[in-house]
């Protein structure tokens, strides 16, 4: 069944390509997707579904998360509500042709940026600013005795296909020439299920992922995350390279959740920032960001008040962060490099001018 | 078109001659199917062309940068793609070879078993057949791995029997060691192995024993009763008269299920076992290339269908009443 929903993803790629000419030639100002979304009234985005604190279906149906609700603000900016998106469940090794072929508009699903999916000679994905630094770590069973990497020496590990944490895994393993077996699986309900079955001694993913996951174990305390780090993983919403315009209009809304918390405007003060921005002529750069004067928003082919009703939907990007991993959460993560640039983190956004 | 004289000597207009018209018809319907496919295919490539993805096969020489779990041919990451799609077509063929003596064996024996005179022995076949035949094999191998297999033992509480040692990492013959808590043999076969081999021999045993049933009961009654009559014991009776006429019906039938066990075993990844889709995957999802790491996959699956095919034809060949 998973072979048939595999090709099923697939088979519009094909269908696609080789009936009708699907690539856009870009044309105008206004974007070819932006508009399909406009017409459809929806947004479809491409989410992982099963990792608590990034995309999680709720008891209720509902769909909750960082990654989610980065759809939520793309959904806001372009339509206005944040209500109007099709969240489509995708595994890691489906989720790039899901995003080719059309299936989705936006790929919001812990991805990791890295060259050869960006570039045109190979996933050939345009990736939206980062909105999760993570590293790729490793987590053992308490009672396994291993401590490190150097004790997963000849032991077998389990790994998601598909993603880069199995060439990570493969190039540090190298690096300190262990060897291991590497036990695969499509999906990371599977890979969990082998790893809490026993059959691997530890388990690779994201960290972030990993605490994840593991608040969701039988008993979360019986496992530790490793202290090696073996990869930067830079998690982005990603887009195809076929449309720059709808690249530019994701990026934005992004930096727009980003500047807002570097200019103090939450979920809650948006409007009454609005009302003074009205009010004040003066206040240039917040009249500008809210769009209340000039077209930022027309230039990207969105609303002029796109920052408004994204900020509105799910608050600015430090709001996010505590409501779905941080503090407010059950993972408790630490921003970390996930701070604003203020306090020392990587969270930038470009200027709004 | 140059109008032939018919038998008697009179000229047929060529739209009267029935020797050309099904000729012409022919061509132009070859000619509507080759317009077709170079369409289709013309427009593939300019897609893709245009998606700056035309068909290349060059990265088949880079390293694939991915470590394989087990493999016949020995293989590293440092090895090229096609090494690691190699690595995988061999654990496919592994796994369908295996599963298709397993499945032969068992098949016949329940397929047989069906005819027993042992009441018991035949509602056990029937059962067997009614439940394995009717719940999806994906579920199957779920089962049989997270189940069954993972439930084994680990290091020291591992099964171990002399020279035998069934633990949860596998299994593992001739003399095992316990190194490092992790179970060394010589020779070792991974539970993800075991769980996809046992789930696709006990699935298509289940259809191949209702082929050997049918067979053996388009044998008439009367072959029995002859041979019973001429002092054949029960066996005697199935070995020597009734399956040899039964064959002539059970090899067709048989071809379809060892094509099916060997399509069936792509759903390897279900229980973690490293086969050629398995790998195609992690390809695909590296370098991109969608459209040639799924030719190679089509191709491959192809090329061992048609070669099960093959074989089973020639066997057919041979159990086929021979006329004289």
């Amino acid at each position: 069944m998973a072979l048939l929903r595999r090709l099923a993803a697939a088979l519009p790629l094909f269908a696609c390509l080789a009936l009708v000419g699907c690539a856009s030639e870009g044309g105008g100002i206004q974007s070819q997707k932006i508009a399909t979304i406009k017409a459809r009234g929806k947004l479809i985005c491409g989410v992982d579904g099963k990792l608590p604190g990034f995309s999680f279906v709720g008891s209720d149906g509902s769909y909750s998360g960082l990654d989610v609700d980065v759809c939520k603000a793309t959904a806001a900016a372009v339509l206005g509500d944040p209500s109007k998106v099709d969240y489509r469940d995708l595994n890691s090794s489906e989720r790039f042709a899901a995003l080719a072929s059309g299936e989705v508009d936006l790929l919001s699903r812990n991805t990791t940026y890295t060259l050869s999916r960006d570039a045109a000679g190979g996933n050939g994905l345009s990736f939206a600013p980062t909105v999760f630094y993570d590293g790729q770590g490793l987590m053992a069973p308490n009672a396994s005795g291993v401590k490190n990497l150097k004790d997963l020496s000849g032991k077998p590990i389990c790994v998601e296909s598909g993603t880069t944490t199995e060439l990570n895994l493969a190039d540090r393993m190298r690096e300190i020439k262990a060897t291991y077996t590497p036990l695969k699986f499509q999906t990371g309900d599977q890979t969990y299920a082998a790893y809490l079955g026993g059959r691997c001694v530890a388990v690779t993913s994201d960290r972030s992922q990993l605490a994840a996951k593991r608040t969701s174990f039988p008993d979360p305390a019986a496992h530790t995350l490793l202290p090696d780090v073996l990869s930067k993983e830079p998690l982005s919403p990603a887009t195809v390279n076929a449309d720059p315009l709808w690249s530019d209009a994701v990026r934005w809304t992004i930096y727009a959740l980003m500047q807002a918390e570097e200019l103090g405007i939450t979920q809650a003060n948006v409007d009454a920032k609005v009302a003074e921005a009205k009010a004040n002529a003066n206040l240039a750069d917040l009249r500008r960001f809210l769009g209340v004067e000039g077209d930022f928003g027309k230039q990207l082919g969105m609303p002029a008040d796109f920052v408004v009703q994204a900020v509105k939907a799910v608050g600015n990007y430090g709001e996010i962060f505590d409501r779905n991993v941080g503090s407010g959460s059950k993972l408790k993560l630490d921003r970390g490099y996930n701070r604003q640039w203020k306090d020392g983190g990587l969270i930038y956004s470009p200027p709004f001018r | 078109m140059v109008a032939l004289p018919d038998q008697a000597g009179t000229v047929t207009p060529w739209w009267r001659n029935r020797r050309l018209i099904p000729w012409l018809v022919q061509a132009a319907i070859g000619l509507v199917v080759l317009v077709v496919i170079a369409f289709l295919v013309g427009n593939l490539v300019r897609n893709l062309t245009a998606a700056g993805l035309l068909l290349s096969w060059g990265w088949l020489d880079n390293p694939s940068g991915f470590d394989i779990a087990e493999t016949f041919l020995p293989f590293n990451a440092g090895l090229p793609y096609w090494r690691a799609l190699l690595a995988g077509l061999v654990n496919t063929i592994r796994v369908v070879i295996a599963g298709l003596v397993g499945a032969t064996l068992l098949g016949t024996v329940v397929g047989t078993a069906s005819f027993s005179s042992n009441g018991l022995l035949r509602r056990l076949a029937r059962v067997y057949v009614e439940v394995i035949r009717n719940i999806p094999l994906l579920l199957q191998l779920v089962f049989w791995y997270f189940v069954v297999f993972l439930s084994l033992p680990n290091g020291e509480q591992a099964i171990q029997l002399p020279g035998i040692v069934l633990a949860k990492s596998g299994l593992f013959l001739g003399r095992p060691e316990l190194v490092n808590g992790v179970w060394q043999a010589p020779l070792r076969f991974t539970v993800e192995f075991g769980a996809l081999l046992t789930g696709l021999v006990v699935y298509t045993a289940a259809f191949i024993a209702e082929v050997v049933r049918g067979g053996v009961a388009s044998v008439p009654m009367g072959q029995w009763e002859a041979a019973r009559s001429l002092g054949f014991s029960k066996l005697q009776t199935l070995k020597r008269i009734v399956l040899p006429q039964a064959l002539r019906v059970i090899v067709p039938g048989l071809n379809s299920q060892y094509i099916s066990l060997a399509k069936n075993s792509s759903l390897a990844v279900a229980c973690g076992y490293t086969d050629l889709y398995s790998v195609a995957e992690t390809t695909l999802n590296q370098t991109g290339r969608a459209v040639e790491v799924v030719l190679l996959l089509l191709g491959a699956y192809l090329v061992i269908d048609l070669v099960i095919s093959a074989l089973m034809n020639g066997l057919n060949h041979l159990v086929q009443i021979k006329e004289r």
